[in-house]
């Protein structure tokens, strides 16, 4: 009968932390110039940074690698703080439009901008702004009267993905051959156009989402059982919805921001946490932002060396990995949850 | 002001023109256990929701030993008042023993790590209620009477003052019954207090003190059991004919026969 103890918790992070160490080395070892172990870690320890192995590490690699850490964290966090919200193991931040409004956003900048002078820096911005405006417009309908429904949130949400999918449509139809392409590859998500600067805005909202809503962990456990039950165990449920979809919202924005849209991670990562750890949130919110950056790190890694010479998007690696992997965890879930 | 454990005073409630209770006074005395029958639909899990503050009464008020539930702190009402629902929605599979110990939730802090007292309790109780052999099983792989048993141990766990119990052995077989109504009588003794909505009106009269007939929005009558399972209070509250013979204990047995012709039409 294993209860959650602190000592576990920190045992279990611990392990999901030397992981994404192991997935921070191998990001770091993976690209066209074949760079051995010991050359990293002495490009890593070099203060001065000088020669070509610390340029490649230090200002190539180490950036992205880091980067991708951070957008696989807010995505996996996302995911989990969504289907702790909705109580629906399946649902994750495209569910509710939040990553579609982001999207919408970004694509605006990238079909229309050149026509109004906005170059390509200025889509993380209008990405972000496209997120930040359907949580507003989520929380508008679907908050009627100060409450915040699920099942309204839920239908918002799908219908506000169908308008920004035909929306995306549209503009990518009047678009031009070269930012029809950008938009292909943004659609796809990729970590290969990243701009360092941003890392320390996705760190940012990384903290704060996660200094928001790791102390509801526990009232989400018991939103589990439904939300009028954790209001009979002394839960404020409209402030829970609230904290959770601003802070979810804000950390996928700042990840599609700056890398597109990148799927399957705030599905998989929380799933097959839940698998091993049990699904605990004041276990699961941590572990699925450890987890999550290893993730999006090793898949980056295959997406700049499985083709030799040319680099996939990473979007492509996770929803290839991932769909499969999917459905067996599902065949997994369904198994040993519902035996 | 009344220093009853919990008390319903004129409650009304009223959803677009439907006035689903109209006045409704209800005392739940210290130490006893208070059923609570009527139709489906007379409004008594609306009593319970509004008791827990889920809902909020048109008119009227709820207070706890003469303090207005409005007056306690969600966490502090949680300590006071616990729920039991007729059955739950389950979306993550939490092990049996994790559900028990969400009752200790009000008690702890931000993160709330539970101590090994609150562990002891939970399995305490689980050995009580009589699902300690389930206890590492997810709860999303029970019957709906294990589940109803896995909620009512999260009740006691939560060591309210007050229980509300809706419809607690609607899916239990006669066994489980008696011995959830027992708890609950255990529960009653040392100065604390449950309502119970049931619709077994012979096993609410053998284990409550009081009853209290809800119909169309008003309580009908409130009184021993005795007092209020008459034929007359019978046919008024659920359209009924039906004969009400003592059981060897003494406590009425409601045997129905027939609907009346009001209710047929």
């Amino acid at each position: 009968m294993k209860i959650l103890t602190p000592i576990r918790a920190l045992m279990s992070l611990a392990v999901l932390g030397a992981v994404l160490i192991g997935a921070l080395m191998v990001g770091l070892a993976s690209g066209p110039s074949g760079l051995s172990a010991r050359e990293i870690l002495g490009a890593l320890a070099d203060r001065d940074g000088i020669g070509p192995a610390a340029d490649i590490v230090l200002r190539v690699r180490l950036p992205r690698v880091l980067l991708g850490a951070l957008v696989g964290a807010c995505l996996a966090v996302s995911g989990v703080l969504f289907q702790a919200m909705l109580r629906n193991p399946l649902a994750d931040p495209y569910v509710l439009g939040v990553s579609g409004g982001a999207a919408l956003g970004g694509i605006l900048v990238l079909s229309l901008g050149s026509a109004v002078g906005l170059g390509y820096e200025a889509v993380p911005p209008a990405a972000f702004a496209g997120c930040l405006i359907t949580t507003a417009i989520l929380y508008a309908i679907a908050g009627v009267n100060a409450r915040v429904s699920t099942t309204s949130l839920l239908l918002t949400g799908v219908v506000f993905n169908a308008f920004a999918s035909a929306a995306i449509v549209f503009l990518a139809s009047i678009a031009g051959l070269t930012e029809g392409a950008s938009i292909f590859l943004w659609l796809i998500g990729s970590l290969s156009s990243i701009r360092v600067e941003v890392s320390g805005w996705v760190a940012a909202f990384l903290v704060l989402g996660l200094g928001a809503t790791i102390p509801l962990a526990r009232s989400l456990n018991l939103s589990a059982l439904g939300g009028e039950s954790a209001e009979q165990l002394g839960v404020d449920i409209d402030r829970q919805r609230r904290v959770v979809l601003i802070a979810s919202s804000l950390m996928v924005g700042a990840a599609v921001s700056v890398a597109g849209l990148i799927g399957f991670v705030g599905l998989i990562i929380p799933h097959l946490l839940r698998l091993i750890l049990g699904p605990d949130h004041r276990l699961l919110i941590p572990a699925s932002a450890l987890g999550g950056a290893a993730f999006l790190v090793v898949c980056d890694a295959l997406a700049r060396t499985v083709l030799d010479g040319r680099e996939l998007p990473v979007g492509a690696i996770t929803a290839l990995a991932g769909g499969p992997l999917f459905l067996w965890l599902l065949r997994r879930y369904h198994q040993r949850v519902l035996a | 002001m009344t220093g009853a454990a919990l008390c319903f005073e004129d409650i009304s409630l009223q959803f677009g023109d439907r006035e689903i209770l109209r006045g409704v006074g209800l005392e739940v005395p210290e130490g006893a256990v208070v059923a609570l029958a009527g139709r489906n639909g007379a409004g008594k899990t609306t009593l319970l929701r509004i008791a827990s503050r889920v809902l909020r009464p048109s008119a009227g008020r709820v207070s706890i030993r003469g303090v207005p539930i409005d007056e306690f702190s969600r966490r502090d009402l949680a300590k006071q008042l616990a729920v039991v629902p007729q059955d739950t929605p389950v979306s993550f599979p939490f092990r049996v023993i994790e559900v028990v110990l969400m009752g200790r939730s009000p008690h702890l802090g931000v993160l709330g790590f539970e101590s090994r007292a609150d562990v002891a309790l939970a399995r305490d109780v689980m050995a009580r209620v009589g699902i300690e052999a389930f206890a590492d099983r997810s709860i999303l792989e029970l019957s709906g009477g294990e589940r109803q048993l896995v909620l009512i141990a999260r009740a006691l766990t939560q060591e309210p003052r007050i229980l509300l119990l809706d419809e607690p052995t609607a899916h239990l077989d006669l066994a489980h019954r008696v011995a959830v109504l027992d708890l609950v009588r255990d529960f009653a003794r040392n100065g604390r207090s449950a309502l119970v909505v049931s619709h077994d009106l012979s096993l609410s009269a053998r284990a409550s003190d009081r009853l209290a007939l809800l119909a169309e929005g008003r309580v009908l009558d409130c009184g021993t059991p005795a007092e209020v399972l008459t034929p007359e209070n019978l046919t008024a509250a659920f359209g009924i004919r039906a004969d009400v013979i003592p059981a060897p204990d003494g406590s009425p047995l409601v045997v129905p026969r027939s609907a009346t012709s009001e209710r047929m039409s």
